[in-house]
C-alpha cells in the first residue's frame, strides 16, 4: 500500500524557516477536528530547526536539520500510548485528540522530542502531515503546508509503495537520523552528513601562495571507519585504506567531508613538495589552517 | 478544508493565497499558478540546457507568519490618548513614553487631531506639522504611502520628514559620482543579467551580498533557484562578508571575513595585484575610465608612499594576504559577475563610514575587467529575468491615488493615466518641494530640540547628480518649526542612528502635539499624545504587482520569475475598530472641510479600479473579471529585445535598455554615463567641483582613495570599544515587519532567544571574544558603548573573525528599563548604539554598519544616565 514520505534534504535548508511559520499558520489558531487540536501561539515547535555549526573561522560551515515527526514505522510513541497513538493506512501518525487527553506522558515518548505538551487543551501533540490537507481533495498543492512553502526544494513529500521508497532511497543515498533508534521513520535525509559528521579541511601554500592543483589523500588510520560517498568523494579501486583524493582549489584548499570519529593520514603532493600528518577527528571538524610548503 | 474561501492579497514579501472562513483568515500561502489559466513561463537556453521557472511564487518568512501579526495582542484596537494628555489643560509633554493610555471614541480622537491641525496652521501654517512614514510598510499601490498618505497629507498641508536613502547610502554619495544612475540612486541597471549569467560566466564574488536573506528586494526566494542553476553548471561563488552570511552557508565556495569597515582595502589589494601583473582589461579602461592613471599611481603608492598590496590590506582587514591575491589572480583570469551588495548596488558595507569608498571600489573593480562585456559585470542574481518589460503595471513609486510627481519617482509616467483633471484629480504638494520646507529624518531630534540644523542632500537626491550639494536648513527661510508631529507607524527608534536620541526628543517642549498612527502598540508608538489605530492591507482593497516599486528602482519586478499582478481583497473587517488608514484619512477630511476632495465620493475599491484601468491590464481582461479571478500572469513575450545592462556602454553605443535614465540632456548623442565625461570617473569630476567651489570633504575626496573608516577597528573609539559591529538589514524580519508583535517569529530559534519570560534580540560573537569575557550561548550581556545599552541574548560561534561582533538592525520593539532614552533597552533597539554622524561633512547618509561596542555580561542593572548626559 502507498506509504506518505517526507525527504528533507540538509545540503538544500538554510534556516530560512518558511516551514516553521507556515506550520504555525496552519495549527495555530485553527481546530482541525478528527485530527489535532489547535497549536498553542507559541512554544510548540512541529518543525524543529536543529543547527550546528563546523570547523574553525574562516574554513567553517553551518548546517540545519528540520526535524517533524518522523511517522516511524516502529513508533515508541505507539507503544507508549494505550491506542491513543495510531499509525493510518497511508503511514501517517496520528494523536487521538479524546484518547490521549491528559496523558502528559505522551510528550515524553518520542526520542526525536517531536511530541509537545498543550497545556491548556490538556493534549500532546505533533506534526500530522498536514493529513486534513492531504485527505482533502481540494487542496490542489497535494503536499504539506512545510514542503509547499520551502523556497529552496529542501523538503518534499512521496506517496508511493515502500518498494519505490527503497529504491530511492538507495538512489539518492537517503538516511534516517538517529538511525540506532531502529524506528524506522518515514522522514529521510539525504546529505545528513552535513548535519552528523565532520570534515577536514586546510589551505595548502607554496613558497607563501595558495597553490592549485596539489593532490591531497585522505586514509583511515585503523580500519572500520566510513566516509561518506557524498561528501568526501568514492575510495580509488584497489587501495582500501584510501578514503578519498582531492586536488586543492584556486584557494589552494582542499575539503574532505563525511568523517566519522576516528584517526585518518593526510598526505598533500605540492608539485614534488610533500606534507603528511595525522588527524584526529573527534567531535569537531578541523581546520588545519594552511600548510605551508 | 470546509467552506474557506479561497482569496488573493500582496505583501512586501510576495503575493498570496488567503483562505478565509466564517470571517477570519484560516491560513495564507504562496500562490501556485494554474497550467489551466495562466500564461506559459519564459525559458532561458544557455550551455545546452534550458531553465524554467518553478509554476509558483515564493513568500518570505514575514509573510509566511502574517496571520500572527493580522491576529495580536498587540493590534491597537481603539483610538487611545495618553492619560495626562489634556489639550485644553496640562499636556504633560515630559511624561511621553512613559504615562499609559485610555481608549477613547473615534469620534473623540479625530476632534482633537483636527482641532490641533487646524489650531496649528493658524499659529504657524501648515508647515509646522511634521509628518514620516516608514519606508516599507503596508503592500498595496492604493494604499501605500506615496499614494493614500500623500494624496491626504498634501491637501492638509506638511513638512515631511525626507527619508535618506539608507539601503543605497555608499552608492548613492559616492557611486552616483563615479558613474552616474542617479535615477537609480547610484545603483546599476541589471537588465537580462539572468541569461547572461548562465551562458559566460565563470565565478561570482558576492560582496556584501546575502540574497538569501534580503532577497533584492520584496521579492521573497524569487531568485533562489536561479542560483542553484548557476552552481549546478559549475560557477565558483566567493563571498565576502564580514559575516558568514545565509547564501554562503547555502551556495558559497568560500568566504572572507574582513574587519568592519575594511571591505575598501581589499578592492584596493585586488586592483594593486591586477596592476602589477598587469592582468586587467586595458583596452576598455582607456576608452571608459577618466582619472584612471592617475588613480593607479595612488593605488601603486607612487603618489602616498603606500603601495596598496595584499600584504597591506591583510594588515587592515585581517583577511590573508595569499587568499586575496589568490581571488584577485582567479577573477582576472575568469569572467566574474560582482554582486556588490543584494539587489545589484546596496549591502551592508554601503551603509558604513566606509561606505562611499567601498561603493566606489565596486565599480572601480568591475570597470578593470570590462563592466558590460559578457558574462562581465556587476550583479547580484536577484533582477534581470527575461520578464516582459513592455506591459505597464505601475509600482508604488509612480503616485497611485496622490499623483504627487514631486515625491513620487516615476511618477510623471503614470499620473496622467490615471487622473482627467477634469473629474478627478491628483494632489501634489506645495511644501515638499525644492522651495519649500524640509527635515532630513536622520536628524528630526536635532531640528526638534536644538530649533536648526543645515545639511547638504535632500534624501533621495535622484534627479541630477549635483543635487546632492542643494544646501538646506531648518527652519527653511520664511518657514516656521515644527509645532506638531504626525508619525505614521514606530520604527524610528529600531532603524536610525543613535536612536535614544528619538526617545528624548519626545519630551521636548516644543513638540506641543504628537499623533501617532500606527497598526501595532511597538517602538515608539507609546510616545504619543493620540494613537490613531490602523489596519493591515488583509483588512481592506487594494492593487498591487509582486516587487514592483518603480521610481528609484525602475522595473523592479525583473527580481521575479513571473510577472504577478494582484488584486488584494478585503479579507476580513479591520481588527476591533481599526481602520484603513483611506478612511482614517477620509474621517479627518470631513472634518477639515476638504472631504469630498479627497475622496471624490469614492472608496477603495472605486480607486483600485480606476487604477486598473489606467494600466495595461484592461488589455487582457476587464476589472470585473480581475475581481473574480484575483490575479494576473502577465505572459511571456518572447519577441522582447535582449538587452543586456551595460552592454550598449562597453560596445559605445546607445543605451538600448528600458531603464529611464540618464536624462536625454545628461548624454551627448544619447551615448555614455551620466557623468560629466561620459566615462567611469576615478576622479569624479562633479566632486571636483563641489571641491572648487568651497564644499571640500575629508570623507569623500574627488578621486576614489583609502579613506580609513571614520568609525571602525583602527580608530580612537576602538580603544575604548573594542569590538566592530555589523547589524545589517535583518534576517527574518523587514525591517520591523514581522518583529514583536507577538507574532510567531519570536520563536524563530536564530530571530530572538525567550529568558525568563522575555524574547530577547541576539547578538553573535566569535568563540576567542565570548572566552575573554566569560560569555557562553544564552547569556544575557549588556551591549553599549558611550550612545547607550542594549541588552540582548549571546550566541557564540565561528561565522565572524575575532574582534567582530553580528546582529541585526530594525528590531520593532523598545523597552528601555528605566528613562526612555536614557537607559538600557531590551527590545533589541542596536541602533542605539550606532553613530548618528553623516557619512561625510556633505553626503548625508547613515553608516550604522561600523559601530565600535563593547559586550559584557549583564548583572541585571537599567544603566540610566544623567539628564545632562546627551
Amino acid at each position: 500500500m502507498k506509504q506518505w514520505y517526507k525527504v528533507i534534504d540538509v545540503a538544500r535548508c538554510h534556516d530560512c524557516n518558511n516551514c516553521f511559520m507556515a506550520d504555525k499558520d496552519e495549527f495555530v489558531g485553527n481546530d482541525w477536528p478528527g485530527y489535532t487540536a489547535a497549536q498553542p501561539r507559541h512554544g510548540h515547535r512541529w518543525v524543529d530547526i536543529l543547527r550546528r555549526e563546523r570547523g574553525q573561522y574562516a574554513r567553517n560551515d553551518v548546517a540545519y536539520l528540520p526535524v517533524p515527526c518522523q511517522h516511524c514505522e516502529n513508533a515508541p510513541c505507539i507503544d507508549a500510548s494505550d491506542g491513543a497513538i495510531t499509525k493510518r493506512e497511508d503511514g501517517i501518525v496520528m494523536i487521538d485528540m479524546v484518547k490521549a487527553k491528559g496523558n502528559k506522558a505522551l510528550a515524553q515518548s518520542c526520542p526525536y522530542h517531536a511530541i509537545w505538551w498543550n497545556e491548556e487543551a490538556d493534549i500532546a501533540q505533533k506534526c500530522i502531515f498536514c493529513a486534513h490537507l492531504i485527505d482533502d481533495p481540494t487542496w490542489t498543492p497535494h503536499t504539506t503546508r512545510c514542503t509547499h512553502s520551502c523556497p529552496t526544494d529542501a523538503m518534499a513529500t512521496y506517496f508511493v509503495e515502500p518498494e519505490e521508497m527503497a529504491r530511492m532511497i538507495a538512489a539518492e543515498k537517503l538516511e534516517a537520523y538517529l538511525p540506532d533508534l531502529g524506528t524506522k521513520p518515514h522522514t529521510l535525509y539525504k546529505n545528513l552528513f552535513r548535519f552528523t559528521l565532520n570534515f577536514i579541511t586546510a589551505g595548502v601554500l607554496v613558497d607563501g601562495d595558495c597553490y592549485e592543483g596539489a593532490t591531497v589523500t585522505l586514509r583511515s588510520h585503523e580500519g572500520g571507519i566510513a566516509c561518506d560517498a557524498g561528501g568526501a568523494g568514492m575510495a580509488d579501486g584497489g587501495d582500501t585504506a584510501t578514503l578519498a583524493r582531492r586536488r586543492t582549489n584556486f584557494f589552494g584548499e582542499f575539503k574532505f567531508d563525511g568523517l566519522e570519529y576516528g584517526e585518518y593520514e593526510l598526505e598533500v603532493d605540492a608539485g614534488g613538495k610533500r606534507y603528511a600528518a595525522r588527524v584526529l577527528v573527534d567531535n569537531e571538524s578541523q581546520n588545519l589552517g594552511f600548510i605551508e610548503l | 478544508m470546509g467552506e474557506a474561501v479561497r482569496l488573493t492579497n500582496s505583501s512586501t514579501g510576495g503575493p498570496v493565497f488567503v483562505y478565509v472562513e466564517d470571517g477570519k483568515i484560516v491560513r495564507i500561502t504562496p500562490m501556485d499558478l494554474d497550467d489551466a489559466v495562466d500564461a506559459a513561463s519564459w525559458k532561458i537556453e544557455a550551455r545546452g540546457k534550458t531553465f524554467r521557472p518553478p509554476r509558483k511564487t515564493t513568500y518570505s518568512v514575514y509573510t509566511a507568519g502574517f496571520k500572527s501579526m493580522i491576529y495580536s495582542d498587540r493590534r491597537i484596537k481603539t483610538p487611545m490618548k495618553r492619560v495626562d494628555f489634556d489639550p485644553d489643560g496640562e499636556r504633560n509633554i515630559q511624561n511621553r513614553g512613559i504615562s499609559g493610555y485610555e481608549p477613547i471614541s473615534w469620534d473623540e480622537a479625530t476632534d482633537i487631531v483636527v482641532s490641533e491641525i487646524n489650531r496649528v496652521k493658524r499659529e504657524a501654517g501648515p508647515a509646522a506639522i511634521l509628518s514620516s512614514p516608514s519606508s516599507h510598510h503596508m503592500w498595496g499601490n492604493v494604499g501605500y504611502r506615496h499614494s493614500t498618505y500623500f494624496r491626504f497629507m498634501n491637501m492638509m498641508g506638511f513638512t515631511y520628514a525626507d527619508h535618506n536613502p539608507d539601503s543605497w547610502e555608499g552608492w548613492h554619495w559616492g557611486g552616483m559620482h563615479m558613474w552616474g544612475f542617479s535615477w537609480r540612486l547610484g545603483n546599476p541597471e541589471q537588465y537580462d543579467l539572468l541569461e547572461d549569467t548562465l551562458e559566460n560566466t565563470e565565478m561570482i564574488v558576492f560582496w556584501s551580498s546575502d540574497p538569501e536573506t534580503n532577497t533584492g528586494i520584496y521579492s521573497a526566494h524569487e531568485s533562489t533557484p536561479r542560483r542553484f542553476w548557476m552552481k549546478d553548471l559549475g560557477i565558483k561563488m566567493v563571498f565576502i562578508d564580514p559575516f558568514y552570511n545565509h547564501t554562503a552557508g547555502l551556495i558559497g565556495d568560500k568566504w572572507f571575513s574582513p574587519k568592519i569597515g575594511t571591505d575598501h582595502a581589499l578592492s584596493f589589494a585586488i586592483a594593486h595585484t591586477w596592476l602589477t601583473e598587469d592582468t586587467y582589461d586595458k583596452a576598455y579602461v582607456a576608452t571608459h575610465a577618466h582619472g584612471f592613471d592617475e588613480w593607479a599611481d595612488y593605488v601603486l603608492g607612487k603618489t602616498d608612499g603606500v603601495p596598496k598590496t595584499c600584504e597591506w590590506a591583510e594588515a587592515e582587514s585581517g583577511v590573508p594576504a595569499c587568499e586575496i591575491r589568490a581571488l584577485a589572480r582567479e577573477w582576472a583570469k575568469k569572467k566574474t559577475m560582482l554582486a556588490a551588495g543584494g539587489l545589484g548596488g546596496w549591502g551592508g558595507a554601503c551603509r558604513a563610514s566606509h561606505g562611499i569608498e567601498w561603493s566606489r571600489g565596486m565599480i572601480a573593480l568591475a570597470t578593470m575587467q570590462g563592466m558590460g562585456k559578457p558574462g562581465s559585470n556587476i550583479y547580484s542574481t536577484t533582477q534581470g529575468t527575461p520578464v516582459d518589460y513592455d506591459f505597464y503595471f505601475p509600482g508604488y513609486a509612480e503616485g497611485g491615488i496622490s499623483g504627487d510627481c514631486e515625491n513620487s519617482a516615476a511618477g510623471f509616467k503614470f499620473a496622467w493615466r490615471m487622473f482627467d483633471g477634469k473629474t478627478t484629480f491628483p494632489s501634489p504638494s506645495n511644501i515638499n518641494t525644492s522651495a519649500g520646507q524640509h527635515i532630513p529624518r536622520l536628524k528630526v531630534p536635532e531640528c526638534i530640540m536644538d530649533g536648526e540644523f543645515q545639511w547638504a542632500g535632500k534624501g533621495f537626491a535622484g534627479g541630477d547628480i549635483q543635487h546632492q550639494l542643494h544646501q538646506y536648513r531648518y527652519p527653511a527661510p520664511g518657514y516656521p518649526r515644527i509645532k506638531m508631529l504626525w508619525k505614521y507607524g514606530g520604527p524610528w527608534i529600531g532603524t536610525m542612528t543613535a536612536t535614544n536620541r528619538y526617545a528624548r526628543m519626545y519630551a521636548d517642549p516644543s513638540l506641543e502635539f504628537v499623533v501617532s498612527q500606527s497598526i501595532w502598540f511597538e517602538g515608539e508608538v507609546p510616545f504619543a499624545d493620540i494613537i490613531l489605530p490602523a489596519c493591515t492591507n488583509f483588512e481592506r482593497w487594494d492593487i498591487s504587482e509582486f516587487a514592483n516599486c518603480s521610481g528609484y528602482i525602475p522595473d523592479t519586478y525583473g527580481q521575479c520569475n513571473h510577472r504577478v499582478i494582484s488584486l488584494q481583497a478585503k479579507c476580513i473587517e479591520p481588527v476591533g475598530e481599526s481602520k484603513s488608514d483611506y478612511q482614517i484619512y477620509a474621517m479627518i477630511a470631513e472634518k477639515l472641510g476638504i472631504g469630498p476632495m479627497f475622496t471624490e465620493g469614492k472608496d477603495e475599491l472605486a480607486w483600485v479600479e480606476q487604477y486598473y484601468n489606467a494600466t495595461d491590464m484592461p488589455k487582457h481582461m476587464s476589472f470585473a473579471e480581475f475581481k473574480e479571478k484575483g490575479y494576473f500572469i502577465v505572459p511571456d513575450n518572447p519577441e522582447r529585445k535582449k538587452t543586456p545592462a551595460l552592454r550598449w556602454f562597453a560596445e559605445d553605443r546607445e543605451k538600448d535598455t528600458p531603464d529611464w535614465g540618464p536624462r536625454l540632456n545628461n548624454q551627448v548623442g544619447r551615448k555614455g554615463l551620466q557623468t560629466s565625461t561620459g566615462k567611469v570617473e576615478f576622479i569624479a569630476t562633479s566632486l571636483k567641483n563641489f571641491e572648487d567651489q568651497g564644499f571640500v570633504d575629508e570623507y569623500r575626496p574627488s578621486m576614489h582613495t583609502y579613506v580609513p573608516a571614520w568609525e571602525g577597528p583602527a580608530c580612537e573609539l576602538a580603544r575604548k570599544y573594542p569590538l566592530g559591529m555589523l547589524s545589517p538589514h535583518p534576517r527574518f524580519s523587514f525591517h520591523t515587519m514581522g518583529d514583536g508583535k507577538d507574532s510567531f517569529m519570536n520563536d524563530i530559534k536564530d530571530h530572538r532567544v525567550l529568558v525568563d519570560g522575555h524574547y530577547y534580540w541576539i547578538i553573535r560573537m566569535n568563540r576567542l571574544d565570548a572566552a575573554a569575557r566569560g560569555i557562553r550561548s544564552g547569556d544575557l550581556v549588556r551591549a553599549f558603548n558611550d550612545r547607550g545599552s542594549v541588552i540582548v541574548c549571546a550566541q557564540v560561534g565561528e561565522r565572524m573573525q575575532p574582534g567582530t561582533v553580528h546582529t541585526y538592525e530594525s528590531c520593532a520593539e523598545y523597552d528601555p528599563l528605566g528613562k526612555p532614552g536614557r537607559s538600557a533597552d531590551r527590545g533589541g533597539c542596536m541602533n542605539i548604539l550606532t553613530p548618528d554622524r553623516y557619512m561625510s561633512k556633505y553626503a548625508s547618509g547613515m553608516a550604522p554598519n561600523t559601530a565600535q561596542i563593547e559586550v559584557e555580561k549583564w548583572d541585571g542593572g537599567i544603566y540610566e544616565t544623567e539628564e545632562s548626559v546627551q
